[in-house]
């Protein structure tokens, strides 16, 4: 994203001459002038490593093929990316992958998905050439969110980069070397008694099946055709805007109203909206952060803690802020609870009868669901599954449904209803957004004029901004990506030891790189391009509401008046927040 | 990080070499040089305690010690068997002599029973090439290995602690 002055230069990419910036790599620059060089281990997020050698290309003047998404671009340059000769060559790096991968694609979760099987594909590839040599090794489904299936892995190092330099976290490493190389946590641990936090950004960027989601599609359609129960589903403001993308259409498709439809043809019998669970998270937040601001405080920066991820990393990196974090939880879990209490109450349902599934665009929720007894708090498990965006898309497909040709449907009431507030949730700047939008009116009991706060959208790693309230200045911060948060931590903890005034009053946190629209239980081919565009597709969402801020959705209104009471009451704190303890980095 | 409260200090020895070396080169794997030197091996605990003192990932340093052969996670046994993979050994068998040697032991390479008594790593050549497959236990060299025989060499040894090898 440096916009700095760039220089063009003159190459011949396949005897054709383009002009392109100077600083870019082969593999770039052949994207500018689109034509497409295979790859393997470099994804667009990720620095090149040079891992695989499925990228070479040949370059007039060099004797051997160079890897071109390790290699810059000069000055004349005159590179030839596909021939017979680089078929053949490429075939081969194929084929000696291939040669370490058990031949398993009938039951992998990739099936359909898979970089490799893809390319062993294009490139007929039908029979193997060489004596398969696998390295046996079972799945750790230790942290019931995601699945290593180490034995699949190509050793693209995709992962490792991501776990270690995107989110800092270093969950994952590579361990032994040469043949017996593999990923794995420190010391051969399951993942769950690693510092992993669940964020599914590995199982995102991985370009085969090892590593994935825990896959628990089966539990629902056992849960569908169970006459004892009563299923209820909940679909998250980042799933309508990319589950489009696996039914072919553009993503930022806004597709909710499908969405509904379809699930109730899955035969869920009630269909909500953790949109409308985000209104009520916001109603709580933001009172929340009022309280502090007029009484207490020294407990600001509030921080924000809808994602399960960032919270499961503060609890195990910086548990001497847990006093910062908004204690509200998140709204799947609070959309679950009211389903199970508010929403079985009015309608006699037995809440012991009642399953809820929360379709999320991430891995983490899965992890959330048993988190803390606060999980369990209408008295049964608050959401019984959580499963992502991906696994809906193989339920559609797997139940026959045409979805391009299904009618739009509305929600159930009243869990259903939603603000613009509440569909911006899904992506980086949105919870921050809805939250001031409410925590404006608390303070000056009117209603922002300019709605759209762009000073902090868009895709910038760590976004500051100060907020006018009257005569006040709230500062704000926004980060995504683990890696960029702990800059503002480290900031927050120094003005603590300093016993200075923070440089924030609230924080924003999503683990994701972009937020939810980016979750790691999205639809693959992730990329900055496609963040972009799924986030506007919110962003479109939250425009063509009617209501635009959490205070004024009216069936928020209704809940509280005929349930809660009021924000932070009683009945409030019972049911829709939670508590926070350390936890050890390493549990072995 | 205020969590891990049982923490166990590095003992000052390491303390000391780690002041005085932390801005050589290759310094980290200089400490685990050392640490193996103290130990025989690199403690889990140990290795916490140094990822907690050095602020390097564990992920890390587990990274280096698995690269480097010559670093061992687990205490060694008594008696230390390295079995030669060796070209010439590999061709002479030296895998069926490993998979016998697990075999009766219950355990794997680079493990030690649960009594402390053997362990087992596979090493490159010993030059003992003209002998293979050969194995050596603590500097005791034997070659021309069947595979029948290793019961009976493993017995020489848990005569002596006392002990027989269970066989099922
Ligand atoms: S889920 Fe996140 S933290 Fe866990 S291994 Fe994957 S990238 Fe690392
Ligand atoms: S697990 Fe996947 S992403 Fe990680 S190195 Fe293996 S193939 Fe690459
Ligand atoms: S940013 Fe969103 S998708 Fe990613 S871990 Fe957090 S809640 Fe899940
Ligand atoms: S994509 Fe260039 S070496 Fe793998």
């Amino acid at each position: 994203m440096t916009e700095k002055e760039k220089n063009k230069i003159k190459i011949l990419i396949n005897k054709k001459e383009i002009e392109v910036d100077e600083n870019l790599t082969i593999l770039d620059a052949a994207k500018h002038a689109r034509i497409k060089i295979p790859t393997l281990c470099k994804h667009e997020d990720l620095h090149a490593t040079g891992a695989c050698g499925i990228c070479v290309v040949k370059v007039e003047g060099m004797k051997k093929l160079v890897r071109s998404c390790t290699t810059p671009i000069q000055e004349n340059m005159s590179i030839i990316t596909h021939d017979a000769e680089l078929h053949e060559v490429r075939k081969n790096v194929i084929e000696l992958i291939l040669s370490n991968h058990p031949n398993e694609c009938l039951t992998c979760l990739r099936n359909g998905s898979c970089e490799l099987q893809r390319f062993a594909e294009e490139f007929g590839i039908r029979e193997k050439f060489f004596k398969p040599l696998i390295v046996e090794k079972s799945k750790d489904l230790s942290t019931k969110a995601i699945v290593v299936d180490a034995k699949k892995c190509i050793k693209c190092g995709r992962c490792v980069d991501v776990c270690q330099k995107i989110q800092e976290v270093w969950a994952l490493e590579f361990i032994n070397r040469g043949f017996d190389m593999r990923i794995a946590p420190a010391g051969d641990i399951l993942l769950s008694d690693s510092p992993c936090i669940k964020c599914g950004q590995c199982s995102a960027h991985c370009p085969v099946g090892a590593l994935i989601e825990y896959e628990e599609t089966d539990k629902v359609w056992n849960a569908l055709r169970d006459e004892n129960l009563y299923p209820v589903v909940q679909i998250a403001p980042a799933v309508r805007v990319a589950f489009g993308e696996s039914f072919g259409l553009l993503p930022g498709t806004i597709t909710t109203k499908k969405i509904y439809a379809l699930l109730r043809k899955l035969g869920f019998k009630a269909v909500f909206d953790t949109n409308f669970g985000a209104d009520v998270t916001i109603m709580e937040e933001a009172t929340e952060f009022y309280e502090r601001y007029q009484l207490n405080r020294n407990k600001l920066p509030l921080i924000t803690s809808c994602c399960p991820s960032w919270v499961d990393y503060l609890e195990k990196y910086y548990p001497e802020l847990i006093e910062h974090f908004s204690t509200v939880k998140s709204p799947h879990q609070i959309t679950g609870v009211l389903t199970k209490t508010y929403f079985a109450q009015k309608n006699n349902i037995d809440p012991g009868k009642i399953f809820m599934v929360s379709i999320m665009p991430c891995t983490a929720k899965k992890y959330e669901i048993s988190r803390t007894d606060e999980m369990f708090a209408s008295g049964f498990q608050d959401v019984d599954v959580s499963l992502t965006t991906r696994e809906l898309v193989r339920m559609a497909y797997s139940g026959g449904i045409d979805f391009e040709r299904l009618e739009e449907e509305e929600p159930d009431e009243i869990l259903g209803n939603y603000s613009g507030a509440g569909t911006i949730f899904g992506t980086t700047g949105g919870v921050m957004e809805a939250a001031l939008r409410t925590a404006y009116y608390l303070f000056t009991g009117k209603n922002l004029e300019k709605i759209e706060l762009n000073e902090i959208r868009g895709l910038d790693g760590i976004k500051k901004a100060n907020i006018k309230v009257d005569s006040k200045e709230i500062k704000v911060c926004i980060a995504h990506g683990i890696g960029n948060i702990k800059k503002v931590l480290d900031e927050i903890k120094e003005s603590k030891t300093k016993k200075v005034k923070p440089p924030y009053d609230f924080i924003e946190v999503m683990a994701c790189p972009g937020g939810c629209v980016a979750g790691g239980g999205q639809p693959y081919q992730i990329s900055d391009k496609l963040r972009i565009q799924r986030s506007n597709g919110i962003y479109n969402d939250d425009k063509q509401q009617q209501v635009r801020f959490s205070h004024e959705n009216p069936m928020v209104k209704k809940l509280y008046e005929e349930f809660l009471g009021k924000p932070l009451s009683k009945k409030s704190h019972q049911l829709l927040h939670t508590k926070y303890k350390p936890r050890p980095i390493y549990y072995k | 990080m205020t969590m891990q409260k049982e923490e166990i200090k590095l003992p000052n020895e390491i303390i000391e070499y780690i002041e005085k070396n932390s801005n050589k080169k290759g310094f980290e794997i200089m400490i685990l040089h050392k640490i193996q030197e103290i130990y025989g091996y690199v403690p889990r605990k140990i290795a916490m305690e140094l990822s907690r003192k050095l602020n390097i990932p564990l992920a890390k340093i587990y990274g280096i010690i698995t690269f480097y052969h010559i670093f061992k996670l687990n205490k060694p046994g008594k008696y230390r068997i390295s079995v030669c993979m060796g070209t010439a050994c590999y061709l002479k068998g030296g895998e069926d002599i490993l998979g016998e040697i697990e075999n009766i032991l219950g355990i794997g390479v680079n493990s030690t029973t649960e009594d402390g008594i053997f362990s087992i790593e596979i090493v490159r050549c010993i030059g003992c090439c003209g002998i293979a497959p050969a194995i050596v236990i603590n500097n005791k060299v034997y070659g021309n290995l069947k595979k029948d025989q290793l019961i009976e060499i493993l017995s020489e040894y848990t005569k002596i602690e006392g002990k027989e090898i269970k066989n099922d």
